[in-house]
């Protein structure tokens, strides 16, 4: 920030001694106690009073809680402060804070509950309310389930607002000025006679101040960031290689470590032969830790090399351990007494169904992987006091409490820091890789460890999208959707990823059946009920979670109804659809792709329709068949998000989820084969690649009564609407994914 | 042995395969070139050999030859290389793990073809892995960046 002429500089340089630590503002008008956790780690003669700005002589940080895993959460959550702040957001330094409680997510609980998005019943609002008093409550500090805009919307601004507000008050104790004779632009605070006082200027008068609650949000047409194309904060570090990640961290003497577990998920060692590791180069110490082994080294290729030397004897894996098993035992699940959920029952499918010419189908979709582009890694550091931790994660708060009952440190002296992650896709809501180097930090102590995961044991030691299965039955009536009653059966990922983080997972898991049980259809007798298969490998949320694969189930089955009755499926969705915002995408992407027109021999587009993390989604696929396989020509989207805060990225994480979603469906599977993983690298488990990428043609809709985020809805409608196309251009019809295992593609 | 890497000259002593990467990365602590999956499947740890992109997980430091120019030596941020100008411009980072290697392929691509064709881009790009998907950008930037260089 450039220097201005000011005329509190003689006072600012008296003042300067306190300030050299900082003075933070912010807050939460939601009433609500809680102590400021900056105040922790502030040395003396330094002041902080809120949790979301910190002002020092450095200059203005903004603490960005929720955590950057590519979806520009940092970047947006800066923007959202910044916007009532009245600063450049490109000015200031991000943080992500400590673990917190007062970061609590109010949002993200209610995923877990059968409100549907679109629903306004007073048990809905009641129910969502529950979701915001358990989330603080918990403290749950957590990033997920798209909620980073609607979750931090209002508190991030009303903390920007509160901070520029509280500046203008210590200006006017300082100048004897009037609050009506004083402004702000960018990070000052304007005289009448046009002379500044820089914010930093008026730090450490402002922290004797109490934080000025009454404040007023600017009108969204007096923004200047909101809702305009923004410049994310991390774009030019990123391009240049001057990013570090968790994977980057150097520190003074620090070490290099591995590990390797059994690859037979579960299976625990039974004994380990490190003879041959302990003498190759740069081998410092090979350890046991729960489940493997680790290797401390030098350098992390040397700890690589080292980590293959070690023989391990494993033991079994105590799961079904063939995925063929895998899904008989999803099969056998669809019965009356793992019935989980039927949050969707109307009208009377059973007799419905009674003398119609029934329509049956049945869907299988794989175990997936998350994969994250930076291998998991982490840095930690623990002396007799306190243990400091370094890592992209979405989780700091049970990360801190998990890593307490490990080492019987006191959560206060667990210091997690949360680092810009290279993807997540979910993989970060698991702290397993960080127990691990804890493992080994417990036996070396005061010494800073970097342990980095190969690829391959990435790859066999994720903890999957589950499975699932699904059986469909319908009818059609006077060339009209008639019946629709889809079953599902999956593992449950609420049972699994609870139990880690050592919480009870009560009732049905909505996951299994979100994406289909909560679609904006009025079909006469509509149904969707929910089988929950005993639990098998431990399993956990991959973008978009449950609707990740039940985009799939539902959509295709949707088409084949729809084709059966001989209508078009736009048209019969429009028909069907009663929820606004949602006919509006689909009216939309009808425009956007000329629906209807004729796109020539060999060609076809598929429709698919998902509202998921409420957020309606609608896309068509075109596709051509050729010699050599399926090439996938265009895309069309049209999401609502209620108010689009940044047209670049909210594309980029369109298209972004539209490419995960139709590379997975293309070719990606995790099998497992004696409890093992079959695919251990990228060879295996491609995803799509940039020749066959699409032209993916993006609109954001603004009909939504809520403001909502777009980092996982477009994921859902992708594979389906692939499957879809396919079928249109081909006239066959592929009921499991990946797609590949039926069809080629370019 | 002795490796040049960003105009300097080091002397390492490493065993004769380990790989490039690995003693950019651990040894002369020159973390922009990334691992991502070790058997050069992904290419987020492409780096250039005498101006022509390498797969620095594959290169065994024994077998180095030319001079190495990792993503800190392609541009920084006051001085910006081209490629990495357009990817800015154009905002395709998301997670931006694999972008270090993305730009160092553009960046040799474009050296060796200056008018290249869209089909000759996707060629040229394929072998990189983004598992964001900033496909559609990555496309978009290497034409943008391929006129910007026509033009210097």
């Amino acid at each position: 920030m450039g220097r201005v002429k000011t005329i509190a500089r003689r006072s600012f340089l008296i003042g300067s001694a306190a300030i050299a630590g900082g003075v933070a503002f912010g807050t939460y008008l939601y009433k609500r106690e809680g102590e400021n956790p900056l105040l922790a780690d502030l040395k003396p003669g330094e002041t902080a009073i809120t949790p979301y700005v910190k002002i020092d002589a450095q200059g203005i940080t903004l603490i960005t809680p929720r955590a950057d895993v590519g979806q520009g959460a940092w970047s947006m959550q800066a923007h959202m402060i910044a916007e009532e702040l009245d600063i450049d957001p490109a000015t200031a330094i991000l943080s992500s804070g400590p673990a917190s409680a007062i970061y609590y997510n109010g949002v993200v609980g209610a995923e877990a509950m059968p409100i549907a998005a679109t629903s306004d019943t007073i048990l809905a609002r009641t129910g969502r309310g529950a979701a915001d008093v358990m989330g603080k409550l918990m403290g749950l500090h957590i990033t997920g389930g798209s909620s980073t805009v609607p979750d931090m919307y209002d508190r991030l601004r009303m903390a920007g607002a509160v901070a520029r507000e509280t500046l203008i008050r210590a200006a006017m104790k300082q100048t004897g000025l009037p609050r009506n004779q004083l402004s702000t632009e960018n990070g000052c605070v304007v005289l009448p006679d046009g002379l500044k006082i820089e914010y930093l200027d008026l730090a450490v008068a402002a922290a004797d101040i109490k934080p000025v609650q009454d404040v007023t949000l600017r009108d969204p047409s007096q923004w200047r960031y909101l809702t305009k194309p923004q410049k994310r904060t991390d774009m030019v570090a990123k391009s240049t290689g001057t990013l570090t990640y968790g994977i980057d961290m150097v520190m003074d003497g620090m070490v290099y470590a591995t590990t390797r577990t059994n690859p037979a998920i579960g299976g625990g060692i039974i004994g380990f032969d490190a003879e041959a590791a302990q003498t190759m180069r740069g081998v410092r110490d090979v350890l046991p830790i729960s489940g493997g082994i680790a290797v401390v080294a030098d350098n992390t290729w040397r700890a690589f090399q080292a980590a293959q030397a070690v023989e391990c004897d494993w033991g079994p894996s105590p799961y079904i351990g063939n995925t063929d098993e895998q899904f008989d035992a999803v099969a056998n699940s669809m019965t009356d007494d793992h019935q989980d959920s039927r949050f969707k029952d109307e009208g009377d499918v059973t007799a419905a169904l009674d003398g119609a010419k029934v329509i049956e189908a049945e869907y299988r979709i794989p175990y997936l992987a998350h994969a994250p582009l930076e291998p998991l890694s982490v840095v930690v550091k623990m002396t007799d006091t306190r243990l400091d931790i370094w890592t992209g994660t979405q989780i700091p708060r049970f990360v801190q409490a998990n890593m307490a009952k490990l080492t019987g440190l006191d959560a206060d002296n667990i210091h997690v820091h949360v680092i810009m992650s290279g993807g997540s896709f979910g993989r970060r809501l698991e702290d397993d890789y960080i127990a691990q180097a804890v493992e080994i930090a417990m036996q070396l102590p005061d010494t800073p460890i970097k342990m980095i995961w190969q690829r391959e044991e990435d790859f066999t030691h994720d903890f999957p999208r589950p499975l699932a299965m699904a059986r469909a039955k319908g009818a059609v009536k006077f060339g009209a959707l008639d019946v629709f009653d889809l079953s599902i059966a999956a593992p449950s990922v609420a049972e699994s990823s609870l139990a880690r983080l050592g919480q009870p997972a009560i009732g049905p898991d909505v996951a299994i059946v979100a994406g289909a049980w909560d679609q904006p259809f009025a079909i006469p007798n509509y149904r969707v009920t929910g089988y929950r298969t005993p639990a098998m490998v431990p399993i956990s949320s991959w973008r978009s979670v449950g609707a990740s694969g039940n985009g799939f189930l539902h959509e295709s089955f949707m088409d084949e109804l729809c084709h059966v009755a001989g209508v078009d499926p736009l048209k019969e969705r429009l028909r069907l659809c009663w929820h606004d915002p949602s006919r509006k995408v689909l009216e939309a992407v009808g425009e956007m792709s000329d629906w209807g027109s004729d796109l020539g021999p060999n060609r076809g587009r598929g429709l698919a329709f998902t509202l998921a993390f409420g957020v309606p989604v609608a896309e068509v696929v075109e596709v051509t068949s050729t010699d050599d396989g399926i090439r996938i020509d265009k895309v069309f989207v049209a999401a609502d998000v209620g108010r689009v805060l940044d047209h670049m990225n909210f594309e980029a994480q369109v298209q972004g989820g539209v490419i995960f979603g139709l590379g997975h469906a293309m070719n990606c599977e995790l099998t497992y084969q004696d409890g093992v993983a079959e695919q251990d690298n990228f060879h295996a488990y491609e995803g799509m690649r940039l020749y066959q990428t699409p032209q993916i043609i993006v609109r954001g809709l603004e009909n939504g009564d809520k403001i909502r985020g777009i980092g996982e809805p477009a994921v859902p409608p992708a594979a389906p609407a692939l499957a879809n196309a396919i079928f249109a251009a081909t006239g066959q019809r592929i009921r499991e994914l990946p797609l590949s295992k039926s069809i080629d593609f370019v | 042995m002795k490796l040049t890497v960003n105009g300097k000259t080091h002397e390492v002593d490493v065993e004769d395969d380990m790989p490039l990467l690995w003693v950019l990365r651990d040894e002369l602590g020159i973390t922009g070139p990334k691992y991502g999956c070790g058997i050069a499947q992904c290419g987020a740890c492409t780096v250039h050999e005498d101006g022509v992109a390498v797969r620095s997980c594959q290169l065994a430091a024994g077998d180095v030859v030319g001079e190495i120019t990792t993503i800190e030596g392609l541009g920084t941020p006051n001085t910006l290389h081209a490629v990495q100008e357009a990817w800015i411009d154009l905002q395709v980072a998301q997670c931006g793990y694999c972008q270090a290697g993305q730009i160092m392929q553009a960046a040799s691509f474009l050296d060796l073809n200056s008018e290249p064709t869209d089909d000759q881009i996707d060629a040229a790009m394929s072998g990189n892995l983004c598992r964001c998907g900033s496909y559609p950008r990555i496309r978009e930037a290497v034409k943008s960046a391929a006129t910007k260089l026509r033009r210097v």
